[in-house]
């Protein structure tokens, strides 16, 4: 079975490999540089979305609110900025709101125990209802003067590579050393293997899967600064978007299977060049952009089909109730 | 001073109801009930005109659309999933319908089939998925979401221009979409059918009670031949037809294919279903609570609609309801058996004086000897919980064991044992009639009748409901012992109504007077409830008169007559109270006295926790079952009584090795056979100056030939 989900990696490789490649020769304007700047930057806010959501999926949960963190606790720096607080202070009541969130989502899951699909859809809900509301004068939060600086975090270049590109490495060598080297790392992964042998081997299973959705929250958080600051504004209607679905394209395609326990950054890396090809080729081709989400979810469908195959669900360990 | 006011206190104030109405299966669904009519209630408050004709019927409409799209997510949530393309689901088949209709101008009946037909189709989509393929609910219906709504979006850009300029005027199309039969909505109509179809379907028939069962534990529904895979796929079928009927219903009311029609509408449904009661995870849940669900939800997000609120409001409102609903709901699931142990036991006042002496030098009638020392072991080893002993006209002897048989040790030597019969249930109290058939109270089932070649017949297992109980106390839980009168009439004690066979301690621990005595006509089969609030009858015997028994309370240390005919019938009076220990079955003696077990010997400590309720309830809350503290019954002795409460003579066994526990004894022939609930033996004693020819039933009946 290791061999074979070795395989999965290779295949899903070689499939991004064909796809740059058959683009390459077929589409106009595929292999340009303007285009693969593009391409790149669109891919690393959906990257480091994924390891967001790749922390919990390995946990054996999954956040679908991962976009509200996306887009409202950046959506509230902007909006503060505007509003005349400087930016340190907004940042960090966007952080706060964010850890709180978080905070919420892990008791929800861990404590009260309501199923994390369930549990985040509701959140996500609230925290994009919050924003709408309470928070934003506008669907779109426009960049103020009092932002000046902070766009070199998704614009620009250093040393040629696009500073989104930085980001999303810096994203990965941090989410790689959390799952690999601390020991909180271990424990997710032993959660997501077996949550009920995790539990009796005495491993505070609880405040790890609340510390599990405030680190993806923040992941989140963090990826809409680099969105916001790449396209110097904040669509909050981003929400109502299919924006999800990628990402969660990007975990399963990239061989994180959603029963738990299994897989790590470099899937996380490996699904979203696979995506991001597939959603830029799809752009340059002039789909509609339901036609996109129609080609995307049947990917997706098929994704998940396949991954039910290679990583059959754990009937032993599956809650009953677990849907 | 103290003690009178507890004493009332717990007289009065029905503290056992709360346990017994929380264990009803009805409160789960009584929650949302009576939180739909606080909504109602205030929202009509606050609202102008809530409750006009107009408004209910436009609340009708609506609910019967949303009511049918949750009847379909109810199905799949009971059997274990859930639905998330209903609102995509909802817009292809509204589509549908109108491009069919509007477009390509088919009759109304072709369409209403055409649309039917595809609500199944998607709906089978996931139902193949989900069934055969055993992927993910969620994810799968999140995905299939997003398909069906890309394709409705792809299809309205094409024909919604078409379908916006055409005007069909056919008045059956109209008639659906806005139609009323005596003012009630066409909608609400069919909504209504469908509903008792549903709820008959799932509490009724075969395939309503697979659903349920594979919701419950797909595995074990799997082990016994459900066919799972085929039942879940055809849920979700459900779920998609259910679905069109709603959206035929939008289509034939609003006639538009706008681009949000169905956006957010899985939200709404699934809230209204948790809200309704209907667990996540499957296996609970009724066409009922769904219903009551819907009406929750979409008087809500109505009334935030007309008071202005603004669109993220809405949202979150159902948001939060939504968690909250599910975050209750997964909690109760979870706790519900806990929290009712805890809230079951509830103890009561029982104040006895002090007991009367039996330790040995300090005299009185209970004082303790050695008497049953060198008793003989009858069936040492091979015999279970003989908690009643007889024997028949033919020196046989006959006791009930714990693994639910009715054995029989054969005279004279009481060496051979057979199965006399196979019952299935613990046999407690023993009497023979005329015939010599053996009747027999069976602890859990009821009271049995054994005909002489063995053979078990059902004599009774229901009594008459009391009104005021909340348990169906028309069951008999604990049937204990029994006597026959001369008329043929039996009257048999129920220990409690509140606790199984295996639960007796803990009515002790409550102290209320749970138990009862009914009576069984043996010539008409009716069974009817006699006296009723004893704490906990035991023993039964009928009094020399005829005309009355005698009944032991095990809690109540006391042993009472009643008089069932005669002048004083419906009497009840004391013949002894406070006794030392806790009194278990009553036999004639050969002398015309009684034979009285004591299965316990009362204890200091249990005396003063029965004057103390809360502390007994607190121990029930905080302590663990094993270490609550229960009547003793590790010891106790057998006295000879006479009618008017005067103790006669008392048997001990000091070493506790042969018969500690004694809940029976019969004499016969000049011996005393002793049975014991916890014993492995029966005990055989030889007594002195008793009529060596006595045998209970040719005494009071005459010798048979």
């Amino acid at each position: 079975m290791k061999r074979f989900r070795f395989n999965q990696q290779e295949i899903v490789f070689a499939v991004f490999a064909l796809l740059f490649l058959v683009f390459s020769i077929f589409l106009r304007g595929f292999l340009t540089p303007d285009n693969m700047l593009t391409l790149l930057q669109n891919v690393a806010v959906l990257g480091i979305l994924g390891l967001a959501m790749a922390i919990v999926v390995i946990g054996r949960g999954i956040d679908i609110s991962l976009i509200a963190a996306l887009a409202v606790p950046p959506g509230l720096v902007l909006q503060m900025v505007q509003n005349g607080h400087s930016l340190p202070a907004s940042l960090l009541t966007a952080v706060l709101l964010t850890i709180a969130f978080g905070l919420v989502n892990g008791w929800l899951i861990a404590y009260a125990e309501v199923p994390s699909l369930f549990a985040t859809l509701a959140t996500g809900l609230l925290l994009a209802g919050l924003g709408q509301t309470a928070l934003f004068q506008l669907d779109v939060v426009q960049w103020s003067p009092g932002m000046d600086g902070f766009e070199r975090l998704g614009q620009g270049t250093i040393l040629g590579i696009p500073t989104s590109i930085w980001m999303f490495a810096i994203a990965c060598i941090v989410v790689a050393f959390l799952l690999r080297q601390t020991r909180w790392g271990a424990y997710i992964y032993a959660i997501g293997d077996n949550p009920y042998a995790a539990r009796v081997t005495g491993i505070p299973s609880r405040p790890i899967i609340v510390l599990q959705y405030v680190i993806t929250a923040l992941i989140g958080c963090f990826a809409g600064l680099v969105m916001a600051a790449s396209v110097n504004s904040m669509p909050t209607r981003i929400f109502n978007s299919t924006l999800i679905y990628d990402v969660i394209l990007v975990v399963v395609l990239g061989g994180i299977g959603l029963s738990g326990g299994r897989g790590g950054v470099l899937n996380v890396v490996i699904g979203t060049l696979v995506i991001g090809t597939m959603l830029n080729g799809m752009t340059i081709m002039d789909i509609s952009y339901a036609g996109q989400n129609l080609i995307k979810g049947v990917v997706l469908l098929l994704a998940v089909i396949t991954d039910s195959f290679l990583n059959p669900r754990n009937e032993e360990t599956a809650q009953q109730g677990d849907i | 001073m103290r003690d009178t006011l507890t004493s009332l206190r717990y007289r009065y104030w029905p503290d056992h109801l709360l346990g017994e109405i929380l264990s009803k299966r009805w409160t789960e669904t009584a929650i949302p009930v009576i939180l739909l009519l606080i909504v109602g209630l205030a929202l009509s408050r606050s609202i102008d005109n809530f409750l006009s004709p107009a408004s209910l019927a436009d609340t009708a409409r609506q609910a019967g659309e949303i009511g049918f799209i949750a009847l379909g997510l109810a199905l799949v949530v009971i059997v274990g999933g859930i639905d998330l393309s209903v609102g995509s689901i909802f817009a292809l088949t509204d589509f549908c319908a109108l491009y069919l209709l509007d477009v390509l101008g088919w009759p109304v009946p072709a369409v209403v089939a055409a649309t039917l037909l595809c609500g199944a189709l998607l709906g089978a989509v996931n139902g193949i998925l989900i069934g055969y393929l055993r992927l993910r609910a969620f994810i799968t219906t999140l995905i299939t979401l997003i398909i069906y709504r890309s394709a409705y979006d792809l299809l309205i850009q094409r024909y919604s221009n078409a379908i916006a300029s055409a005007f069909p005027d056919i008045p059956s199309w109209d008639f659906i979409g806005g139609g009323s039969i005596f003012g009630i909505p066409t909608v609400a109509l069919v909504y209504i059918v469908i509903a008792i179809f549903g709820h008959i379907f799932m509490t009724r028939l075969r395939p309503g009670w697979h659903i349920t069962a594979i919701g419950g534990s797909r595995r074990s529904a799997y082990n016994s031949g459900i066919p799972v895979r085929r039942t879940i796929a055809l849920c979700y079928v459900a779920s998609g037809v259910l679905t069109s009927i709603g959206a035929l219903f939008f289509a034939s009311r609003l006639g538009t294919v706008g681009g949000d029609i169905g956006v957010g509408l899985e939200v709404i449904v699934l809230t209204a279903t948790v809200l309704g009661g209907i667990t996540l995870g499957g296996g609970k849940g009724s066409v009922a609570k769904s219903a009551v669900g819907v009406l929750i939800v979409l008087l809500i997000t109505n009334g935030l609609t007309t008071m202005n609120a603004r669109g993220g409001v809405n949202r979150m409102a159902l948001a939060g309801i939504l968690l909250v609903a599910a975050m209750v709901d997964i909690r109760w699931q979870k706790n519900r058996t806990r929290i009712i142990s805890k809230v079951y036991v509830a103890p009561t006042y029982h104040a006895l004086p002090p007991p009367p002496p039996t330790e040995i030098g300090q005299g009185g009638p209970f004082e303790q000897n050695d008497k049953l020392r060198n008793v003989e072991s009858i069936g040492l080893g091979r015999i279970e919980a003989p908690e009643d002993v007889i024997l028949d006209r033919h020196d046989n002897l006959y006791a009930g064991s714990r693994h639910g048989d009715i054995m029989r040790f054969l005279a004279p030597d009481y060496q051979k044992m057979e199965v006399f019969a196979h019952i299935g249930g613990q046999p407690l109290g023993m009497a023979f009639d005329r015939e010599d058939n053996l009747y027999v109270c069976i602890g859990g089932m009821g009271l049995y009748r054994i005909k002489p070649d063995g053979t078990v017949e059902k004599a009774t297992d229901e009594t008459n409901r009391s009104m005021r109980s909340v348990n169906d106390d028309s069951r008999l839980r604990l049937a204990d012992d029994l006597d026959i009168t001369d008329d043929g009439l039996i009257f048999f004690s129920e220990a409690t109504v509140r606790y199984e066979m295996d639960e007796w301690p803990i009515d002790g621990l409550e102290a209320r007077g749970n138990g009862r005595i009914i009576c069984y006509d043996t010539k008409t089969g009716v069974t009817r409830t006699e006296l009723r609030g004893l704490k906990f009858p035991n023993g039964i015997c009928v009094a020399s008169d005829g005309q009355s028994i005698l009944f032991a309370e095990t809690f109540g240390c006391s042993i009472k007559r009643y008089y069932f005919a005669g002048p004083k019938k419906g009497k009840v009076e004391v013949v002894m109270d406070n006794l030392p220990g806790y009194p278990d079955n009553i036999n004639l003696a050969s002398d015309g006295n009684y034979w009285l077990a004591l299965v316990g010997m009362r204890s200091p400590s249990l005396d003063l926790a029965w004057k103390m309720p809360g502390f007994r309830r607190r121990m029930g809350k905080r302590v663990p079952v094993d270490e609550w503290l229960f009547p003793n019954i590790n010891t106790g002795c057998v006295v000879k009584f006479n009618e008017q409460g005067k103790i006669v003579e008392s048997f001990w066994d000091l070493r506790g090795e042969n018969h500690p526990m004694i809940t029976s004894m019969r004499e016969h022939r000049g011996y005393l056979y002793l049975g014991g609930i916890l014993n492995n033996r029966i005990g055989r004693y030889k007594l002195d100056n008793s009529d060596p020819n006595f045998v209970q039933y040719d005494k009071r009946w005459g010798k048979q030939s």
